[in-house]
């Protein structure tokens, strides 16, 4: 395992993408703290660009990085290794390398800037959807065989994730606003990796009026910590299911 | 050594594999023989555990291969067309190799290496290879580990002679220390001193599998080419 994982992240980090996407968030992290006048402000800043870009980059990349180790893959399952242990480490390379970036360009300025329990709250849930977002692009990879295909899907699913999933939740909460929908939407909430991390961090931060519709029902229903720990726990089932999924796939896929 | 049980495969509509049942021992050199398209490469990824068969089962050493991996490591395998990371040089490619196969366990075998002189490119990056001289670091790759089993893809298509010559007297050399070898090729007059049986698939069906004297006797034919010409004359 160990063997692979070291050789996934020397690939990784040959393609100098991984260091380019760590100098861009490094910029732009201390650019908006050096921007807003309190660094409180600049948190909810950062909270609203990080959840556009870290589900982007890490889904776009692991999806793409997957498609062009077919080759690899293809040699690696020639020989005597598990499959299990192939993919994994394909999983921990990858999550390993993007997360490194993320704490690197955004972990360094927060802790500099507003080393706050929010601050430290932004992180892990920056940590947190970098993994899920790698999962989901292995659970597309292993699943769509063409490589155009397979990344179409990977921008679809981003864009369903930050864009179309509120706009289907507002659009249910206007249809049925006569209804009492509030805990059918805390079940819904849960289907969205990227409103959970908003929500997580909001939660702690305190600003309702940022918080959106289900974020605010989500307080209402669960409290502050309750809320914390059920959305955390949620985010990590977003971890395990896509990429257990994925294993028990690429066990099964013919090369 | 290897024994295959009845084993199916589908890729969609079509039949890769109809119900082939082999059975290989230690010390033969099998040729693997068949029309495009006809199941061969398939049956070889089978035995890799690279393609997973719908139904049936493949022992090695009497093992089930399914929920095992460890048995590769006595594999050595050489594809049709050696796919590798792009952006690895050849060096790094086999120090990978090595650390992988955990050489402590085995002598190492680099007479391929230094006899196709692959030292000498070990900075080149695997993406500005020719086709030859992948398939060179193919052939060596599959001998490096010195594995009981080797299994060779058309291990001369894209060699020049002199390569092809150097991998042909390796075969021999490995065959006659009790390997087995199973090998598929197109250019059968190449195949005649090295092998020992044949087995014949046609659409996935396993047509027959024989010692070489008897497929001589049985078309009357001294040579490979023609014994398996007048074979696929008469099968249609």
């Amino acid at each position: 395992m160990k063997k692979i994982l070291k050789y996934v992240i020397i690939d990784i980090l040959r393609n100098k993408i991984v260091l380019a996407y760590t100098i861009f968030l490094l910029v732009l992290s201390l650019s908006i703290f050096n921007l807003e006048d309190s660094s409180a402000k600049g948190i909810l800043s950062l909270l609203n660009i990080v959840l556009i870009i870290v589900p982007m980059v890490s889904i776009l990349f692991s999806a793409i990085y997957i498609y062009n180790s077919a080759e690899f893959l293809e040699l690696l399952v020639s020989q005597p290794l598990k499959r299990k242990t192939i993919w994994l480490s394909m999983f921990g390379g990858l999550s390993v390398s993007l997360i490194t970036a993320f704490l690197i360009g955004v972990g360094i300025p927060v802790l500099l800037y507003e080393a706050s329990p929010t601050g430290i709250i932004l992180i892990v849930s920056g940590v947190l959807l970098t993994t899920i977002f790698v999962a989901i692009a292995l659970l597309a990879a292993v699943s769509i065989r063409d490589k155009a295909r397979g990344i179409g899907t990977v921008i679809l699913l981003w864009l369903y994730f930050s864009l179309l999933f509120d706009g289907i939740v507002l659009f249910i909460l206007f249809q049925f606003a006569d209804y009492p929908i509030e805990k059918a939407m805390i079940g819904i909430t849960a289907l969205n990796p990227i409103g959970l991390s908003r929500i997580l961090v909001l939660l702690k931060m305190d600003v309702s009026a940022m918080m959106g519709y289900t974020g605010a029902v989500f307080r209402d229903f669960f409290g502050t910590t309750a809320g914390m720990i059920i959305s955390l726990l949620t985010l990590l089932l977003w971890i395990v299911l896509p990429g257990w999924m994925s294993v028990k796939k690429f066990n099964k896929k013919d090369l | 050594m290897i024994i295959a049980n009845n084993i199916n495969k589908k890729f969609g509509r079509l039949k890769a594999l109809d119900n082939v049942s082999v059975s290989c021992n230690k010390g033969e050199c099998i040729a693997l023989i068949g029309p495009n398209g006809s199941g061969k490469t398939t049956f070889i990824k089978a035995i890799l555990g690279m393609v997973l068969c719908d139904s049936g089962f493949i022992t090695f050493n009497d093992k089930n291969i399914l929920h095992d991996w460890a048995y590769r490591s006595k594999i050595g395998y050489m594809p049709q067309i050696g796919r590798y990371p792009d952006n690895m040089s050849i060096g790094q490619l086999i120090a990978m190799m090595k650390d992988i196969r955990n050489p402590a366990t085995v002598k190492l075998d680099d007479e391929l290496i230094n006899k196709f002189e692959l030292d000498k490119l070990y900075d080149k990056r695997m993406r500005t290879l020719s086709g030859g001289t992948r398939q060179k670091v193919s052939a060596s790759l599959a001998f490096l580990f010195n594995p009981e089993v080797l299994i060779l893809d058309e291990p001369t298509a894209g060699l020049d002679p002199v390569a092809a010559e150097i991998l042909k007297e390796k075969i021999v050399a490995e065959k006659a220390k009790g390997k087995l070898v199973l090998i598929t090729s197109h250019i059968l007059s190449e195949l005649d001193d090295l092998v020992s049986q044949v087995i014949y698939l046609q659409d996935g069906k396993l047509i027959f599998h024989k010692k070489i004297e008897e497929l001589r006797a049985d078309t009357g034919q001294e040579k490979l080419s023609k014994a398996i010409a007048t074979v696929m004359l008469k099968g249609r």
